[in-house]
């Protein structure tokens, strides 16, 4: 990834909670560790030594367990939470830096955010709260109705305008957070766990609201998560935080395919593999034996089905232009959808 | 052993001095600054005034169709109305109907200056943790200190009148709508600011798009809380001068006419409820969006 795709970069942020941030940052500048610095010193370490360029365009997922660090790395990005070293650049600007009216510009304009537990405004409708960073901005009542309507439709709460929060379900809900943030046309969406209270069908149901706009408007999005699943369905990039240190970062599948240590590992044993991995990663050479062509970024659960039923055992995969790069068959696809642990198995029986 | 039966108390003289200076300091005050207090207090007399000859001089009848009218807008609720309108034609059918303006327009002169300082205070109070531990004792004094002891300040320097018991009863209402206010903007949900915040919203656009709407069904009861206490001062108001239903139960009282008494008591206590009523019902409507048919 070259630079000039890089839409935030954060670079070597810490945060420390406590009476003295700032005479502790020497201590574990120094190398005092995180239990270290909680029993002897009685402040916390939220988060420790961040490095992370999240591209244009995409979608940044930073998944950890809570306590990891996760929700106040986020409000870094648009300061809710002031660091205590370290800094943000987005578009080649500082935020920390910003003085207060800088400050106020960057979130009204240039980055939006989505809240877990929705944040709307309870005293005003659908309609009102949609306009609400609208009317922040200083845009004219008219226009923001007529901006927002659009928004409205584009979440699929046509009709409930009208309505107040308490009178919507959570999804709903949510789905009024999503159109308020993405009504400012900020570029840059901050999700923190936006869909972390929702019921799992409802999840699923808000994840393709959200791939289906991303498709069309290539916001660069941060989203937070504490749920593997949901981290690899929409990431194209994963950060994995945990105890406020990033451990790995990659693509869905280098995650899965290469955990970094155990611990990620143990994520990612009980995932669905066959909807993370490309073809293009397991296939082998090419051959002149037939089958079916299939793209070289369908997930391998997907071509099972299609090798699966058509005569040969075997597909051949192509790239974006067409090109046959590579085949996979049957076997390996079986072998890409195995659980590592299984996987291991297989090639002890093999071996004997 | 006798200093520790008889408390060691200052001498005779000695206090005798310290009151006589106390006075003397506050005479002198008072003569140095009565008349431009005076003049300070002037606008608000005129209001009054004003106020009580445009209830006086208005036909009954339309008095009670805009009362009813406040009514309705405010609550919805005919039983409401309908109380209001009987309420006041009793009060007026037993020759109250004079001392009831002049009443009301005290109260409602009081309520718009408790109102317009005690908002800002408690909004005030609510920014700042220092003004809070500044003015909570404050508070304290106002609400605990017997208020005829403040009666004697307020009228060495103003004299008896209007406007000394309309601050004398300013000073025993404000307090709760003070706290109130502070109390509501403190209760405002943090993830809702926090989302203000993301927003880019100032701490202007934070206070009257979210803090104020959201804490409005507290600072309501501080308004409510405000009538109700500026009633029940009105009695003793009168002793220093204000007119209205307090000046007939003084004199029942020093009279022993248990009838007038009770009547002109039981006409404040009319007014109490049926302000009371009126707000309270607004206050509920304000809060409408909170029953919804999911969440709760």
């Amino acid at each position: 990834m070259t630079d000039s795709q890089t839409k935030i970069e954060i670079r070597n942020l810490y945060k420390i909670f406590g009476d003295n941030p700032q005479a502790m940052m020497d201590k574990v500048r120094a190398g005092v560790g995180k239990d270290q610095l909680n029993e002897e010193f009685g402040h916390v370490l939220g988060l420790s030594d961040i490095n992370l360029k999240i591209p244009a365009r995409g979608i940044q997922v930073v998944m950890g367990l809570s306590g990891s660090g996760k929700s106040t790395l986020i409000r870094h990005i648009n300061r809710l939470i002031e660091p205590t070293s370290g800094d943000v650049i987005v578009d080649g600007e500082n935020v920390i830096s910003m003085d207060d009216k800088a400050l106020r510009d960057f979130r009204r304009n240039r980055a939006s955010m989505v809240f877990q537990k929705f944040a709307l405004l309870p005293h005003r409708t659908v309609m009102d709260n949609t306009i609400y960073g609208l009317e922040i901005q200083g845009i004219s009542e008219k226009e923001a109705a007529k901006r927002a309507s659009q928004w409205i439709e584009r979440v699929g709460l046509s009709g409930f305008e009208n309505n107040y929060p308490t009178q919507l379900s959570g999804g709903m809900q949510q789905r009024v957070g999503l159109a308020r943030a993405l009504a400012t046309d900020a570029d840059i969406l901050l999700m923190d766990e936006a869909f972390s209270a929702l019921d799992p069908l409802i999840r699923t149901d808000m994840q393709n609201i959200l791939l289906d706009l991303q498709q069309e408007l290539h916001k660069t999005i941060v989203f937070i998560t504490h749920d593997l699943e949901e981290a690899l369905r929409i990431g194209d990039q994963i950060a994995i935080l945990r105890d406020g240190e990033v451990i790995q970062q990659g693509t869905p599948e280098q995650i899965v395919l290469k955990p970094h240590d155990d611990y990620i590992a143990d994520f990612t044993k009980d995932i669905n593999r066959g909807r993370v991995i490309q073809l293009k990663t397991i296939m082998s050479p090419p051959n002149d034996q037939p089958g079916p062509e299939l793209p070289g970024e369908m997930l391998v659960e997907d071509a099972a089905q299609l090798v699966t039923e058509s005569p040969s055992s075997q597909a051949r995969v192509t790239d974006p232009s067409g090109q046959v790069i590579g085949v996979v068959d049957i076997k390996s696809l079986i072998r890409a959808m195995a659980r590592p642990d299984i996987e291991s198995r297989i090639e002890e029986l093999e071996d004997n | 052993m006798d200093w520790l039966i008889e408390f060691p108390e200052l001498g005779r003289g000695d206090l005798r001095d310290l009151r006589k200076g106390i006075d003397e300091g506050f005479k002198s005050f008072t003569r140095a600054y009565g008349e431009s207090i005076e003049n300070f207090f002037d606008p608000l007399l005129h209001f009054l005034i004003g106020l009580e000859n445009l209830l006086l001089a208005m036909p009954w009848p339309i008095f009670i169709a805009l009362v009813c009218w406040l009514g309705w807008l405010a609550s919805r609720s005919l039983k409401i109305v309908i109380g209001t309108a009987i309420s006041f034609f009793l009060i007026g059918l037993l020759g109250m109907w004079e001392d009831t303006m002049s009443t009301v327009s005290i109260i409602v002169v009081c309520t718009l200056v408790c109102i317009g300082v005690g908002l800002p205070v408690g909004i005030l109070m609510s920014r700042s943790d220092r003004a809070q531990a500044i003015v909570t004792p404050i508070l304290d004094v106002m609400q605990t200190i017997p208020s005829f002891v403040y009666l004697i300040p307020v009228v060495m320097l103003l004299g008896i009148g209007k406007v000394p018991g309309l601050i004398s009863v300013v000073i025993y209402a404000i307090p709760p709508m003070i706290r109130l206010t502070n109390l509501g903007i403190r209760l405002v949900d943090k993830e809702v600011l926090e989302a203000a915040d993301a927003f880019g919203a100032s701490n202007w656009q934070k206070l009257t798009q979210v803090q104020i709407p959201l804490a409005l069904p507290n600072i309501f009861a501080g308004v409510n809380q405000t009538i109700m206490m500026s009633l029940a001062m009105v009695v003793i108001a009168s002793m220093i001068g204000v007119t209205g239903l307090g000046q007939p139960v003084l004199k029942a009282i020093s009279n022993q006419y248990l009838a007038m008494g009770l009547l002109n008591g039981l006409a404040i206590v009319a007014l109490a409820i049926i302000f009371d009523r009126i707000s309270q019902s607004y206050g509920k409507r304000l809060q409408s969006y909170r029953q919804g048919g999911h969440g709760d």
